[in-house]
């Protein structure tokens, strides 16, 4: 697993689309900082487009990398290699490229801006967290659309649904539920329906960290009553792990049985 | 060496093999050949793992390849379609399949007899067809393994190189080789083949050498031969 890691890792690293993500990162980051100059107001409005642009780009980027690399995995899955290694691998390759990338694009700027020198290193330090998490969930995500789908044009059209509703929809309905049903007690439902979704997740733990009430939101102010700035940042760690576990186990049995 | 018994498999509705019996006891190139969509590919990739059966059993070196990988370790495979990571350079593609592998490979007699140094440092991404082709051969050859599978070996080959093609798959018969190939090009199995599989719905419907298909079909004319198996098959 490690080798078909490594070989994809150092395939994807020197792709046209990896240094165009880090440079787009690094404008961002630069941009944000130097014309901002509130490390703070930086942070959340780099939480604003990484909630957003990480799960899409994930997404997209494992789909295509996947339909494109399709004969490749057949001379793979000829070599005297278990399968699971390398279908586990190839996903490593691109979510770990796709985190390269951002950490890398933002961890720039916000050095040579003498982010060590500064309290809000921890603040930065969990949103590149955050945008870890996301990659790996959302590639994760592409990876079991793609090996359920070998229709191309389906597969992309299911994971741009998928980004859409997680996204933007999800957050539509949960609050058209919210209105609807104001007359009960919605604490409860309001928490799972927000384990429900890792977009959300990342907003309120980022948001927790940086104890910005006004910005929470109704779930956020919840999660904060229900479990404390502490244990609500860990649980919604622990949310966001079993949303990369799970996708990750299902690549895991589906690609044992899959025929190419 | 390769034992295939009662092997079906269908994709949704199709079924593509239906109960194929085959087996390759000793050293020699065996052609599959048959119409498109008679299951060649499938039965070659029944035999890779790549496609997993619905029924029967295949066995590769007395053991039965189901659940277990290692088997592969003895097979050389050439895909029909030469498509390779495309930021890759050749020489890194060849390391890296030596590295998969966990052998040597002599890979640079085959580099020399294909005449593809020139390209060693150049991306993938940036060759032609034919120079893609070249190096599948090169990444299939170079190692020594009892079995080598060829699926349409001369696609998008010049003449030079496919005389060299040849010359190799001889060479690696004299080495007490199974050699599988599918082709569509008549010649090329009528030149190369000991023996011809032939593959119509998902049945073996001949196997034998070509004598036996000529006098079998009382054609004079390969070619001939399997035309008139197909429509022996019509009437």
């Amino acid at each position: 697993m490690f080798k078909i890691l490594k070989y994809i890792f150092f395939d994807l690293i020197r792709s046209r689309w990896s240094y165009v993500y880090l440079l787009f990162y690094l404008l961002l980051g630069a941009v944000l900082l130097f014309l901002n100059n509130d490390l703070s107001k930086a942070v959340i409005t780099l939480m604003n487009v990484i909630i957003i642009l990480v799960p899409l780009i994930g997404t997209l980027f494992g789909v295509m990398y996947y339909y494109n690399s399709k004969e490749f995995t057949e001379l793979l899955l000829a070599q005297p290699i278990k399968r699971s290694s390398i279908f586990i691998g190839q996903y490593l390759g691109v979510a770990l490229s796709l985190c390269m990338s951002l950490i890398i694009g933002l961890g720039i700027p916000f050095v040579l801006y003498g982010l060590f020198q500064s309290n809000e290193i921890w603040d930065f330090v969990l949103l590149l967290v955050t945008g870890t998490f996301l990659t790996l969930i959302f590639t994760a995500l592409a990876f079991n659309i793609v090996l359920y789908n070998e229709n191309k044009i389906k597969g992309f059209s299911y994971s741009i649904l998928l980004w859409l509703f997680m996204a933007v929809i999800y957050d539509g309905l949960f609050l058209m539920s919210l209105i609807a049903f104001q007359s009960y007690p919605l604490d409860s439902f309001s928490i799972g329906a927000t384990m429900f979704n890792p977009i959300d997740l990342s907003r309120i733990l980022i948001l927790l960290k940086l104890d910005i009430s006004a910005l929470l939101g109704y779930t956020g102010a919840v999660f904060k009553k229900f479990f404390g700035t502490g244990l609500g940042l860990f649980i919604s760690i622990g949310a966001l792990s079993l949303w990369v576990v799970l996708p990750v186990l299902n690549i895991y049995r589906k690609c044992r049985k899959k025929d190419f | 060496m390769i034992k295939i018994e009662q092997l079906h498999k269908k994709f949704g509705k199709n079924q593509v093999l239906k109960g194929v019996d085959l087996e390759f006891l000793d050293k020699g190139i065996f052609a599959i050949i048959g119409p498109n969509g008679s299951g060649k590919t499938t039965l070659i990739k029944a035999l890779l793992g790549m496609v997993v059966p619905d029924k029967g059993d295949l066995s590769v070196g007395g053991t039965s390849i189901r659940k277990d990988w290692r088997y592969r370790d003895q097979i050389d495979y050439l895909p029909q379609i030469a498509n390779f990571p495309a930021n890759l350079t050749v020489k890194e593609l060849i390391s890296m399949i030596k590295d998969l592998r966990n052998r040597p490979g002599e890979d640079k007699r085959l580099i020399a007899l294909f005449k593809i140094e020139p390209f060693l440092s150049k991306k993938l991404s940036n060759l032609s067809g034919g120079t893609k082709q070249k190096v599948n051969l090169v990444l299939t050859l170079m190692f020594d393994s009892p079995i080598i599978i060829l699926d349409e070996p001369t696609t998008g080959l010049d003449p030079i190189a496919l005389i060299h093609l040849k010359e190799l798959i001889k060479e690696e018969k004299a080495k007490g080789k199974i050699i599988l190939i599918t082709s569509h090009i008549m010649s090329f199995v009528e030149e190369m083949a000991d023996e011809i599989v032939f593959l119509l719905e998902g049945k073996v419907y001949f196997k034998g050498n070509i004598e036996a298909l000529k006098t079998q079909t009382d054609e004079s004319n390969f070619e001939h031969a399997i035309a008139n198996l197909l429509t022996q098959e019509d009437v």
